[in-house]
């Protein structure tokens, strides 16, 4: 019998561990339609006729977020066989908050205790059986890290699953509440069945005032009355709202229930030491300078040490391989149209592409090391305050940052975040952090024309770029989201030990991603613009000067003349530097060189236009590659279009003014 | 006994929280996390651009902006206050 089992829990809960364990890499990752919410699909590795999904890490299943809609929508509509209910045994009562809502949904459930050998090493205990007497669902201790009780926990939900057990129980409330469900349950008993919904979720939610269940159930404009009239003899007797009240009411019974069924004398080690961690890692005065030190030596492992040998090792290989297949090709003596797409177009575009994965992967490692361990929401902690005022929250600072290190592991990075607004905006963001491709065009500029100055230059042009992200930040702030943004509620979990299995999976996910893009948009890119590069209007062959793109390089100038680059080898170079911003200087090399045969920019630019030239560089669309991601990750054509115009209006426009302002203040 | 909100609570010691104020998403991710009446309550430390504010609460640390936690009011011996 095929089953599907759905993970559900809060954050930091090891939900993504046990998963991970169960699946191995088996896993499809994906997002939910229409929503930038992550879907995670995987078949067992013990029974791969059953299904887990993992789904986001939420606290309730209220309908404000979109992970808790997602959430929510699943369970409701699109029934699981069972659900498998993770909590941190450590965090038991707030965990239990979720579980209370998850019961309700009346679907076959057990409650996995992850964390289980923490509490016990603190001298704590659980009982058990009490606590599935109460629940009356199967209860689990487990432990996600190591597997262990793992086997017994599916062994239990595919038994709940296939006999169909219901939770016994799903009343947890008493006094006001208790006869405010019941009578609505009472009232909408005939309504809901039909809608095939569960009772006892649906009276819940239209008592908390739901409007999504409102909706869908489509009441009456008396059923409406009489609920409002329930509500309002609740609020009454509690003095106090529904809200409040269905709150208070759960976490009453939490309360009671822990009572009686918890032992845990006091915090359990980790969380002491997170504590005596914490003195340092969020200290008035440290916590910076210890962050820019963890971030800086992040920058510095991966893109000088580790990565930037394996990219080495990686590019070697990839060069040999390209030139037994350019020599297999001119043995095979096949046409050299032929054989210059296969070397120059494809194998030259894949490969460079390619060449970032060490980059990514290396990464990536840090970061979810960063990530698991519990140290990224301490940096949320402490840079909050800097991105309040852009609508943003400190969870979106860590993307950017590694947005000055390339800009697709930065939006890919963005999945982390609690909500989608910000994950969208922050990927909006990133391209304006001025990534470490865009370093190789300052760096021949600077040295053909301000080699006094470079330093001041180079910061220039990156503040420029941390000034135009906060204006935008505002700006959609203001105007795109201008709802109210997610509040910023996030637990500080206790630090932990990633494993291994995760970080690797992390690293996989990632790369897996980067390779199939190389082999579907980067593949195409690479056919297109070498075909523009190598033929004319005529389609016949033609060196690079009298090619498409120098002809689209011709017609575009005009654009770009009020900026002061109206030369077609500039605009040519700029529009080749969408491939890759390292392309921009391969380009001019070919195009720019002069009688010698010496390639001169000084002929090309004056030191105005190179910088001006610099400014547009920093902010104009930035890599196919960076735009496939954030397309994947936005999940929309129509919002990445738009992001390309904004680039490319912005880029227009700060440039125009950096040149006339230029002139105005003397410059040439 | 003092009443006052969770974001004048001095660091370090102990609140009961009294109601949970504000509206919409904000309050109900409030309730959502356990910050529901009669709950004890620490304030353990503000970050270190002055917010926002680390909290205690239900055995787990929780991080919430100043603005929002005065939407909070809790309930101290006034001795200590």
């Amino acid at each position: 019998m095929k089953l599907h089992f759905a993970l559900v829990g809060n954050k930091n809960c090891g939900k993504s561990t046990l998963f991970n364990y169960l699946t191995g890499s088996n896993q499809h990752v994906g997002n939910f339609p229409g929503v930038t919410v992550q879907k995670k699909e995987g078949a067992l590795r013990t029974d791969p006729d059953i299904t887990v999904i993992d789904l986001p890490g939420i606290y309730s299943l209220s309908p404000y977020t979109s992970e808790e809609i997602v959430t929510r929508d699943l369970l409701l509509y699109n029934k699981p066989s069972a659900i498998i209910n993770v909590i941190d045994t450590t965090n038991i009562e707030r965990s239990l908050y979720l579980t209370l809502q998850l019961i309700e949904l009346n679907i076959p459930m057990v409650l996995a205790l992850n964390m289980m050998d923490e509490l016990t090493v603190s001298g704590g205990s659980i009982d058990i059986k009490a606590l599935e007497e109460q629940l009356t669902i199967p209860v689990i201790p487990i432990t996600a890290n190591s597997g262990e009780g793992v086997a017994e926990l599916i062994k239990r939900t595919i038994a709940v699953a296939q006999d169909a057990t219901l939770p016994k129980r799903l009343d947890f409330c008493s006094g006001p509440v208790h006869t405010a469900i019941h009578a609505v349950a009472h009232l909408i008993e005939e309504k809901v069945r039909r809608k095939g919904l569960p009772l006892r979720f649906t009276s819940t939610k239209l008592l908390e005032g739901d409007d999504d269940i409102m909706q869908e159930l489509q009441l009456s404009d008396n059923e409406k009355d009489i609920v409002g009239h329930f509500t309002q003899e609740m609020e009454n007797a509690l003095n106090t709202d529904r809200e409040a009240a269905l709150a208070d009411m759960r976490y009453a019974y939490i309360e009671d229930l822990c009572m009686r069924t918890v032992h845990k004398p006091q915090d359990t080690e980790a969380q002491r030491r997170s504590v005596r961690l914490d003195y340092y890692l969020t200290h008035k005065y440290l916590s910076i300078p210890i962050f820019i030190l963890i971030i800086g030596a992040v920058f510095y492992l991966t893109f000088d040490v580790i990565g930037a040998f394996l990219s080495g090792l990686l590019g070697q290989a990839l060069d040999s391989i390209t030139a037994a297949a350019d020599a297999a090709l001119t043995n095979f003596g096949i046409n050299p149209a032929m054989h210059s797409l296969i070397i120059d177009g494809v194998f030259a575009g894949v490969c460079s592409v390619l060449s970032f994965i060490p980059t990514i992967v290396t990464l990536f490692f840090f970061l979810s090391l960063l990530e698991d361990s519990g140290y990224m929401s301490r940096v949320a902690f402490v840079m909050d305050k800097l991105l309040r005022k852009i609508g943003l929250s400190g969870s979106s600072f860590i993307p950017l940052i590694i947005g000055f290190g390339c800009s697709v592991p930065a939006i890919m990075a963005t999945r982390t975040l609690a909500s989608e607004r910000d994950r969208k905006m922050t990927i909006m963001l990133t391209p304006f952090m001025s990534c470490s491709a865009k370093l190789s065009v300052y760096g021949i500029f600077i040295g053909a024309f301000f080699p006094n100055t470079g330093a001041l230059v180079m910061l220039s042009i990156y503040l420029l770029g941390v000034i135009i992200a906060v204006l935008t930040g505002a700006l959609l702030n203001s105007f795109v989201f201008s709802g109210k943004p997610v509040p910023f509620v996030m637990e500080l979990p206790a630090y932990r030990m990633p494993t291994g299995r995760s970080i690797l999976m992390h690293m996989w996910e990632k790369a897996e991603d980067f390779i199939h893009k190389a082999f579907t948009v980067i593949f195409m890119a690479s056919i297109i613009v070498w075909f523009l590069q190598n033929f004319n209007t005529q389609f016949f062959m033609v060196n690079s000067d009298e090619s498409i793109i120098a002809e689209i390089g011709k017609i575009t100038a005009p654009i770009f003349a009020p900026l002061g680059f109206g030369d077609w080898r500039m605009s040519t170079a700029l529009i080749t530097g969408i491939t890759a911003k390292e392309v921009v200087i391969s380009t001019l090399s070919v195009l720019a060189v002069d009688a010698n045969g010496n390639v001169n920019l000084p002929n090309l630019f004056t030191p105005l236009t190179a910088y001006t030239f610099l400014v547009f560089c920093l902010l104009y669309p930035p890599c196919v590659a960076s735009l496939a991601t954030m397309r994947k990750e936005l999940d929309s054509r129509s919002s990445t279009a738009a992001i390309i115009l904004y680039e490319l209006s912005i880029a227009w426009i700060i440039a125009f003014l950096v040149r006339h302002i230029g002139l105005m203040l003397g410059f040439n | 006994m003092l009443e006052i909100t969770l974001d004048k609570l001095p660091i370090g010691q102990e609140g009961i929280i009294q109601s949970v104020g504000g509206e919409g998403i904000l309050r109900r991710r409030l309730l959502d996390m356990g910050l529901t009446p009669r709950t004890r309550v620490i304030v353990r430390k503000r970050a270190p651009l002055g917010d926002p504010l680390e909290i205690y609460i239900r055995r787990y640390e929780l991080t919430l902006r100043a603005s929002d936690a005065s939407k909070i009011t809790v309930i101290v011996e006034a001795d200590e206050a």
